[in-house]
């Protein structure tokens, strides 16, 4: 039973990490949404009054917007399709009995624990260099004009790094789910005469249904923020600018404040929507 | 009870694994290949495998050039000084949440979890202008406390999944046995919380290492760590293949060893338990 005094003890233990977070999210939450009504440019004249939700239509109604929408919707899709049908098939074939299955799976995880910088930058030079990388080295191999990765396919090579990195998650999370299923009832089917093909229907994938949702939800949150990946690459040229690189450019590189917070609270609301389905599965689970 | 397996379909399991998990490992093995040998042969036509002259110059020439030494310096302090923060903070709120629950606990968790959802472009401007304000800009400190806030929700949340699997009934046992609650804390409780205070300190580290969001945007010359010294290559200059190899190779090595070792808990860690 918890007492009166032990309930104040604890009030008193998580004050610290409650007032940190509780700072962390408002102070910049509330100043985002107070330059985001302000004309705001700092390097030209600075504070120029309220303007209402100008800012809004403005930020929506530039040119660059809806190319913006467009290459965010196709990384975002791109990656999660990627990741999540190999992750499903790589799942599945880690979970067979092999020899040296441990280091297999230290070889497939690896990639994640490469920094975003390293990996978008040995894809870009030694992969995806049309003169030096390795790819147009394969190219010429089989007699193909070399790509022109970065300048000619800016989102299939972006999507081809992310996914890279991102594989490792999805394949890790579906393993474990995967490890879980009973193995009995897997043997009874295969004893009744279902076919692979038909086990991997009706039981595989319903048993995994709820651990690709998770990968879907807390991927997408990652991935509507890719920075890095968009920085050392392209730099967001040749069609290769998401919502987030643009907000950073508005904010950051033109300095247009103003605009920029109202495309920053535009992204917030984005991710919170994507994060209330995560929210409800991560609370379920919490009350079993 | 295990399934028997004809000796054939292991040996195509393993070929085909192993097959997939070496493509997938290659883009990191060639890095580390082409950081020991000369420019000259990190572009070779056709490109060398395993038989050139290896070298050690490019980590020489990196370390001369752009000081590795103090990258590396920053990118410790900076992931460990987060990581060490947050533990100390998230330690009482996770065991207070895990031991003394009330109504309000899981709302809390919830919410706290939420903080992380928050798209960091989002508060750019914010934190940037607070940097400025505060003469945080490009400074270690300023750093510190940036990533120990963006993880803190994950390293409170490792902690809480850790706490719950201890059971109630041996603090009961320990109490009956008239352990004072110093004596609980010290000698019931931390031994068996040590294992998971361990793995999220791991986890975490390896998360702040590699973040590139605020790492970019908030250090310039004095304060970058690993991820800032890498991104200064991608403006390329005449042959430099062989020491961005050795460059990301420095950069990588620690977190790859480290990573290897918390595989489990990144499943845990990153998916705040709901898958297991």
């Amino acid at each position: 039973m918890a007492t009166q005094h032990s309930r104040t003890a604890a009030r008193i233990m998580m004050a610290p990490a409650v007032t940190l977070l509780l700072g962390w999210m408002l102070v910049p939450l509330i100043m985002t949404l107070y330059f985001s009504f302000k004309k705001y440019l700092p390097l030209r004249g600075g504070d120029l009054g309220w303007v209402g939700f100008d800012n809004y239509v403005r930020f929506v109604s530039s040119s660059a917007f809806w190319p913006s929408v467009t290459a965010t919707l196709i990384i975002v899709g791109g990656v999660l399709l990627i990741t999540i049908c190999f992750g499903v098939l790589l799942a599945i074939l880690l979970d067979q009995p092999m020899w040296g299955q441990g280091i297999v799976r230290i070889l497939i995880i690896a990639p994640f624990f490469v920094m975003p910088t390293v990996s978008s930058l040995v894809w870009k030079n030694m992969f995806m260099d049309p003169n030096y990388g390795l790819l147009s080295y394969l190219w010429e191999f089989f007699g193909a004009e070399p790509i022109q990765w970065m300048s000619q396919a800016a989102l299939p090579s972006i999507i081809i790094i992310v996914s890279w990195q991102w594989l490792p998650f999805a394949t890790l999370i579906l393993l474990t789910a995967i490890q879980s299923l009973d193995s009995e009832q897997l043997e009874a089917s295969e004893m009744d005469g279902a076919s692979t093909l038909r086990r991997f229907w009706h039981i595989i994938l319903p048993h995994l249904s709820r651990a690709i949702t998770v990968v879907l939800l807390i991927q997408t949150i990652f991935l509507l923020s890719i920075f890095a990946e968009i920085f050392v690459t392209t730099g967001g040229a040749f069609g290769s600018k998401t919502l987030s690189y643009l907000i950073f450019q508005r904010v950051l590189e033109s300095q247009n404040v103003g605009l920029g917070s109202a495309g920053g609270v535009y992204a917030i609301i984005l991710a919170n929507i994507v994060a209330i389905f995560l929210m409800r599965i991560v609370g379920k689970n919490l009350d079993n | 009870m295990a399934r028997a397996v004809s000796s054939r379909r292991k040996s195509i399991n393993t070929a085909l694994a192993w097959g997939i998990g070496l493509i997938i490992f290659f883009p990191i093995l060639w890095t580390i290949l082409t950081s020991f040998k000369t420019e000259g042969q990190a572009i070779a036509d056709p490109p060398v495998f395993l038989f050139f002259d290896w070298t050690l110059e490019n980590y020489s020439i990196v370390q001369d050039r752009s000081d590795y030494m103090r990258y590396l310096w920053n990118s410790v302090i900076i992931a460990g000084g987060s990581t060490l923060l947050g533990i100390i903070i998230a330690v009482p709120a996770a065991w207070s949440m895990a031991f003394v629950p009330s109504k309000r606990t899981k709302d809390i968790l919830m919410w706290m979890l939420s903080t992380k959802m928050l798209p960091a472009v989002g508060v750019l401007y914010p934190i940037y202008l607070l940097f400025i304000k505060l003469g945080l800009l490009d400074s270690l400190f300023g750093l510190v406390i940036v990533l120990m806030l963006i993880n803190l929700p994950i390293i409170i949340w490792m902690l809480y999944t850790y706490f719950k699997e201890i059971p109630g009934e041996i603090l009961e046992a320990a109490r009956m046995d008239g352990a004072s609650l110093k004596s609980e804390i010290l000698y019931v409780l931390t031994p068996m919380a040590i294992p998971g205070i361990a793995s999220t300190i791991l986890l975490n580290v390896i998360l702040a290492w590699n973040e590139a969001f605020w790492t970019l945007n908030l250090t310039a010359a004095k304060a970058g760590p690993l991820t800032a010294f890498i991104a200064s290559y991608s403006s390329p200059e005449g042959l430099f293949y062989a020491k961005l190899s050795a460059a990301s190779t420095m950069a990588i090595a620690p977190i790859l060893i480290l990573g290897w070792f918390s595989q489990k808990q990144l499943v845990r860690g990153l998916t705040f338990g709901a898958v297991k």
